[in-house]
């Protein structure tokens, strides 16, 4: 008998004690909203190797969810209100398109931290966050530079936002630093991710003379057409290299897995981050890597050098002198163009074909 | 050879019972076959089933999320049934909802924070309008250059799509947008006001507004028209027999404007309901496809208005349920694609059933054949 209520009162514990320590446990739910395919090889799969970081050093603190294939339409609200509602205390959407929606759900869910890629608009439970792929895509451009024999560059673009216009900006101020003849073509597809339209418009592209190919859009198409049709190309969002070893020249990435692990800190800390965060090559939020044997070591090692000057802020790509299309200077030395300026920009720089589509 | 104990003998009329009866065998048949499809994720096909059919609309906002969605989906398939019913195949509702939406947004944007009480209402007749013109084009062809109005209606859906980008690209962007491409956000008297906002705290969150009653006064609406109205059955007629039709001396004509008129107009304020409903502005991602999905919608509802109501909610819980089991189950979301592929493809295949009847082989009836 003594030793039943022994066995009872351990028992006893045990449950109590259990069912703290299940407490203490309980982990933070995050949830992430995808535009494409996890499997789209580019930005998607990009965040979606930064949850999985998350995931892998926060352990049984956090659990997560995520949800592909989410229209940058009215289903997106319902989307993100429902895991809202299914008790998501992080809600990451990662698209710029979800930025209206995401701020009405915010509206009803005061204790939930939403965070936006890429958008504009903020509030006090939405952050924005983005990266400044510019900077590789600079860098992108001084190795086009060097390996382009035609003197002709051509750029897959999405949507003209001041997102994807200055990256076109950096990539051809990059290749000029090298060859100041060079000049780049620009498709628009209106979409971040069709693989056959990204294909369309690289062929197009290369149609028309362009020998080294660099892309806004969110999968391998544009690489993998460059190595149908023999020329070179980059890889974008990811590490590209598996998907056209024989045109890939080197992979602009964005690195999401520092941020979202510091979200994650934040929120298992019981204080979720509220700041913007803007960050480049210096913030380990993005980097030009796998650069390949295709590329002649003079080109590698200029553009090592920059990314060193870019990562210590020695080089800023937008510092000046920037001429624009007309050949004049925008930007004057002596001048760089404040955060502000690079996220509401509307006009190419010299070098840049067409005109920037909508800008006024 | 194996031979199966079934063969198909031709029916001499087409069995208006099997009419009925394809569409609920394929339903069941697709149930049957997603079970299989889970079992084989591994997964236990009746939970499975539950989120993917059930969880979605165990809610009051989920219920709220299917009629928002089924809604305007209902509408469009109604104004394509009636072409339909005529042999005249409108393609484009897509489109013809696209122009619709363009031409509300334009008078929202126009009488912006200056509109009063009338202003929502001047939207819905002008999106009808626009998607009405739209749809005159391929009438136009049709009637005046025998073009395939199959052709000329789904290609104008890419044209309106690019009217759409123009538009918010261009003269219709907000100047406050930086470059993105969005219209401003409507102002309240230009859009569809909430159910929740005057309905009290049990639809508190819920998005479904009151445009819902324009698709249910549509509903009786195209019956009475298409069983009731003279109009109605010289389309009916001119669809099943055109000989008869011209004998009879209906205009041939007059039914490919009128059938493509009508589609045009629902599809039109469709659009309204999308642009002054969930979206409350116009932008460039706006595809909703349900223009696309509508016309699954029409033949699956048997073209008949009751039958296109239950399609409308079946398509809209498949969409929902695809989103669920994401959620909770972490499948895929192609799910959905593979679920309305199971449900097109087992009612083609029921569809035989309506000319065909299934009737036991006889062994020795077999054998004789074979002797002969």
């Amino acid at each position: 008998m003594k030793l039943f209520k022994k066995l009872l009162a351990v028992a006893a514990v045990a449950a109590l004690s259990g069912s703290l320590a299940a407490d203490a446990a309980d982990p933070v739910k995050m949830a992430w909203v995808y535009l494409g395919p996890v499997g789209d090889g580019g930005w998607t799969y990009a965040h979606d190797l930064g949850r999985k970081a998350a995931e892998a050093k926060m352990g049984a603190k956090i659990s997560t969810t995520i949800v592909e294939n989410v229209p940058e339409s009215a289903d997106a609200e319902r989307v993100i209100r429902d895991l809202a509602t299914k008790g998501n205390k992080i809600i990451f959407t990662t698209s710029f398109g979800y930025m209206d929606s995401t701020l009405k759900v915010a509206k009803s869910f005061p204790k939930v931290n939403f965070y936006h890629a890429t958008g504009f608009k903020d509030a006090a439970n939405v952050a924005i966050y983005n990266s400044r792929m510019y900077e590789p895509a600079y860098l992108a451009g001084v190795i086009a530079g060097h390996v382009s024999k035609k003197g002709v560059l051509g750029f897959v673009a999405s949507f003209p936002i001041p997102e994807v216009v200055r990256n076109i900006n950096a990539y051809t101020m990059g290749a000029r630093s090298v060859n100041p003849k060079i000049t780049t073509k620009v498709v628009w597809i209106s979409s971040w991710f069709d693989p056959s339209k990204e294909r369309q418009a690289a062929e197009a592209l290369i149609g028309q003379g362009a020998d080294v190919l660099l892309q806004n859009t969110d999968s391998s198409a544009v690489l993998q057409t460059a190595q149908d049709k023999g020329v070179l190309a980059f890889g974008w969002d990811s590490d590209m290299t598996q998907y056209a070893p024989k045109a890939h020249l080197a992979s602009c990435i964005e690195v999401w897995g520092p941020y979202y692990t510091s979200v994650a800190e934040a929120a298992v800390s019981g204080k979720p981050m509220t700041k913007a965060v803007w960050g480049g090559i210096k913030d380990g939020m993005n980097d030009l890597v796998s650069v390949s044997s295709l590329v002649p070591p003079a080109a590698a090692k200029m553009a090592a050098a920059k990314k060193a000057d870019i990562a210590s802020g020695k080089f800023n790509v937008f510092a000046g002198p920037i001429k624009g299309q007309d050949g004049k200077d925008k930007v004057p030395a002596g001048k760089t163009l404040t955060d502000k300026e690079i996220d509401g920009i509307n006009w190419y720089v010299e070098g840049v074909e067409g005109a920037v589509p909508g800008a006024k | 050879m194996i031979r199966a104990p079934w063969r198909l003998v031709p029916r001499t009329l087409p069995s208006p019972r099997m009419r009925v009866l394809a569409p609920m065998m394929a339903v069941a048949l697709t149930v049957i076959f997603g079970c299989i499809v889970f079992a084989s994720l591994g997964l236990s096909p009746l939970a499975a089933m539950k989120v993917f059919l059930i969880e979605p609309i165990s809610t009051i906002n989920g219920v709220s999320e299917l009629l928002l969605k089924a809604s305007p989906m209902c509408l469009i398939a109604l104004g394509l049934a009636v072409g339909y019913r005529a042999n005249v195949w409108n393609i484009g509702g897509e489109g013809q909802m696209y122009v619709g939406g363009i031409f509300a947004s334009g008078l929202a944007i126009y009488f912006h924070e200056r509109g009063g009480v009338w202003l929502l209402p001047a939207m819905v007749v002008a999106g009808a309008i626009g998607g009405a013109l739209w749809a005159s084009i391929p009438a136009v062809l049709k009637t005046r250059c025998h073009a395939n109005e199959i052709l000329v209606s789904l290609m104008l859906t890419y044209v309106a799509d690019l009217l759409v980008k123009y538009l918010v690209y261009g003269p219709w962007q907000d100047p406050a947008a930086n470059n993105f491409p969005l219209t401003v956000a409507f102002s309240d008297n230009a859009q569809f006001p909430m159910f929740a906002a005057f309905a009290g705290d049990w639809l508190e969150g819920t998005r479904v507004n009151v445009s819902l009653i324009i698709t249910l006064v549509a509903l009786p609406v195209a019956w009475l028209f298409m069983q009731r109205t003279f109009a109605g059955y010289q389309l009916t007629v001119a669809g099943l027999a055109p000989s008869a039709a011209r004998y009879a001396g209906f205009s041939g004509p007059a039914a490919i404007w009128m059938a493509l008129l009508i589609g045009g107009a629902a599809a039109g304020v469709a659009g309204v309901m999308e642009v002054a409903g969930p979206l409350g502005q116009l932008n460039d991602r706006w595809t909703p496809g349900y223009g696309f999905t509508a016309i699954i919608v029409a033949t699956l509802g048997r073209l008949h208005p009751f039958g296109i109501a239950l399609a409308s909610l079946l398509m809209a819980l498949v969409y929902l349920g695809g989103e669920a089991v994401q959620i909770s189950l972490q499948l895929p979301k192609a799910i959905s694609l593979v679920f309305q592929g199971l449900l097109l493809m087992l009612l083609l295949g029921c569809d035989v059933l309506v000319n065909y009847r299934l009737e036991r082989r006889r062994p020795a009836a077999t054998a004789a054949v074979e002797i002969k």
